[in-house]
């Protein structure tokens, strides 16, 4: 989370379309053309976007391959488990084998592959809805904070340091006492549903001061500028002036917040998993494998590490492609 | 003075939120001290006595008044004057009563205190030196395999989960290969030694975490100084190398380091829910994730209100610090 703030708050407040025409490349190209240049030449940042891409389809095959059967994260196979070892999967690196690649779950001797493959759409899954919600959130409460100024401004200001000053993860922690059960009355979902929910909702609602505070900066410079002017004469309603002239101002800033909340969440998944809370087995997600791995460490080590590689390499791709984008829309950054 | 004025409003504010989202219902904080077998008419009367059947509001209002004033459980001036020994009193500042320990929340606070201030001041240490001093490394070196080397260990640690890194400390340093004590706590006034010994592990994990972003920020400020003008200027007229880099580079670098450290810390003081449950301190991390467990809602609110007391305490030190600092900037 730390590094996250850092990394948000050293956005430089630069409009989109600033002067980056004046860089020596040739004449007619567009900010964006620029940028995706930019982004094209820096090959640690593409490596980080193929990594995203290729995880993002993985995870979107997933529920796909697992409908058909080609991965199943569900079936136990009891047979490869020694139970005289007390279930630890037969043979060397927990099970190997052409048919489990990365091995069988000790103690119920699921597929760790198909486990892993389909907690990533889970994990993702919550970490996209949850930047979703914070991002909205933040950006719509950033702008009319920014623009309106005076009361509103100071009102929104007071919540978002309200917010922040709530010591979130034992917020994360307690709150699922109260809200897991008062959703899964409402909605009437399931247990596990219920629990995805308040993972997404609680992480967006403790989420969007940070959004809030960088979109309400960047709005307060843009708001002095001419077309806001031009906008206002014309007779715009406020909603068009927020959505329409503002908004398309600040795809960049959004665009690195959102690239890197999203592994900040996957990572929050698992920690509160390890707490007890969020999504329980058998429906798999990074943070509930990897919660059940821990008794496994020494006799199981490979079942202990995959999950968290996985999720690592995860949120160091993600962080990666967010700083790829930062710099490459923004000139004067320098790594 | 209006700061902290505007943080107590804050903590007062909060803990009003805490009380409507925690005491509104649903929850049955009085069930843990009914007993096992609780007649409806006992549960009534127990809900009385620590005063779960007023609205949260209300209950809200005592609870400002107890931080205070104090207050006794039950809240009965006669029942205290013909039976004392059946009223428990909490003095103020009273954060409340946990019915399922048996003991006054500050006083639970008390006791896990010094276990998370300990590990939060050694991983504080910690970080701060090893994030600025490689940090600085990586700088000097910058483009080199150091630098990269320096920035992709700890981006690394940033990326595996904390509780995984604290548990192969814990599982591998600590039990197989039993490099280190099997961490738990030990007074520092009873032996220092051992104190330092236990923290080093948990610590250790907390710092690896933090550390990233430090290395990061200080490679970039010191970086970001290296093309300022009083740089050259400092080079120029001959000062050592060294003195250049401390004085006047670093120097620059401090404000925004103190402000992230300081928040850091504030919110670290108040307990590592996930460090102290994987090598299980008793801190207020571990007192959380009890009282979140067993259903201890006044433990809850207590620490929800320390906690944030804390976390208020560090942004108002960190805005005075600023002054200090960077006379440019005034206090307000």
């Amino acid at each position: 989370m730390t590094l996250q703030t850092s990394q948000l708050e050293s956005l430089e407040p630069t409009p989109v379309e600033s002067d980056e025409s004046s860089t020596k490349a040739v004449a007619g190209l567009s900010p964006s053309r620029l940028a995706l240049r930019r982004f094209r030449r820096d090959r640690l940042s593409m490596v980080a976007f193929v990594v995203v891409a290729s995880y993002v389809v993985l995870a979107l095959l997933a529920p796909i391959l697992v409908k058909i059967g080609f991965i199943d994260p569900f079936k136990f196979h009891q047979n490869l488990l020694d139970a005289n070892l007390g279930g630890i999967p037969k043979g060397k690196f927990g099970g190997v084998s052409g048919s489990h690649l990365l091995g069988v779950e000790p103690g119920t001797g699921r597929d760790v592959l198909a486990r892993m493959w389909y907690g990533v759409t889970f994990s993702l899954t919550i970490a996209l809805a949850a930047t979703l919600v914070s991002s909205v959130l933040g950006v719509v409460l950033g702008i009319i904070a920014g623009f309106r100024g005076g009361l509103i401004d100071a009102t929104i200001g007071r919540v978002i340091d309200l917010t922040l000053s709530f010591p979130q993860t034992l917020m994360l922690l307690a709150l699922s006492t109260v809200f897991v059960l008062a959703i899964q009355n409402a909605l009437n979902v399931n247990v596990n549903l219920a629990n995805g929910i308040y993972e997404v909702l609680v992480l967006g609602l403790f989420g969007w001061p940070t959004v809030a505070r960088l979109i309400r900066g960047q709005v307060l410079s843009i708001r002095e500028r001419e077309f806001i002017d031009a906008a206002v004469l014309l007779g715009a309603s406020q909603r068009r002036i927020y959505f329409k002239e503002i908004l398309p101002n600040l795809w960049a800033p959004i665009l690195v917040s959102f690239t890197l909340t999203m592994p900040a969440y996957v990572s929050t998944e698992a920690a509160l998993s390890f707490l007890n809370v969020g999504i329980k087995p058998p429906t798999p997600t990074l943070g509930n494998i990897l919660d059940g791995s821990i008794n496994y460490a020494q006799s199981d080590f490979l079942f202990f590490f995959f999950p968290a590689l996985l999720i690592a390499i995860i949120v160091v791709s993600f962080n990666l492609l967010g700083d790829g984008i930062r710099d490459a829309l923004d000139p004067k950054s320098d790594r | 003075m209006r700061r902290i004025f505007a943080g107590v409003i804050m903590l007062i504010l909060m803990s009003l939120v805490t009380y409507v989202l925690f005491f509104s219902g649903g929850l049955h904080p009085e069930r843990a001290a009914c007993g096992k077998n609780c007649s409806p008419a006992q549960w009534e009367q127990t809900k009385k006595a620590l005063g779960y059947d007023k609205p949260a509001v209300v209950q809200w209002g005592e609870f400002l008044k107890g931080t205070v004033a104090g207050r006794t459980y039950p809240e009965d001036k006669a029942l205290a004057k013909a039976n004392p020994s059946l009223v428990s009193t909490c003095p103020a500042p009273c954060l409340g009563y946990s019915v399922v320990n048996t003991t006054n929340v500050s006083t639970e606070v008390k006791t896990a205190f010094p276990v998370s201030f300990s590990l939060a001041i050694l991983a504080f240490i910690m970080w701060i030196v090893g994030g600025v001093f490689f940090g600085v490394i990586a700088a000097l070196r910058r483009g080199t395999v150091v630098d990269r080397g320096i920035v992709g260990v700890s981006l690394i640690f940033y990326a595996f989960p904390t509780f995984w890194i604290g548990l192969f400390f814990l599982k591998f340093f600590a039990i197989q290969w039993q490099i280190f004590p099997v961490p738990s706590y030990v007074n520092l006034t009873d032996s220092p030694l051992a104190w330092l010994g236990n923290l080093v592990l948990p610590s250790l994990t907390l710092a690896l975490i933090y550390m990233a972003g430090y290395v990061r920020m200080t490679r970039a400020f010191v970086l970001e100084s290296f093309g300022e003008d009083y740089l050259r200027t400092a080079r120029a007229k001959g000062l050592p190398n060294r003195r250049v880099l401390v004085k006047h580079s670093l120097r620059a670098s401090l404000t925004p380091i103190v402000t992230m450290a300081g928040l850091d810390f504030g919110a670290l003081v108040g307990g590592a829910i996930i460090t102290e449950s994987v090598f299980n301190y008793d801190g207020l991390g571990a007192l959380a994730v009890d009282s979140v467990r067993t259903l201890d809602l006044p433990t809850i609110v207590g620490l929800v209100v320390v906690l944030a007391a804390f976390i208020i305490l560090a942004n108002i030190v960190v805005d005075i610090l600023y002054a200090v600092i960077d006379p440019r900037v005034r206090l307000g």
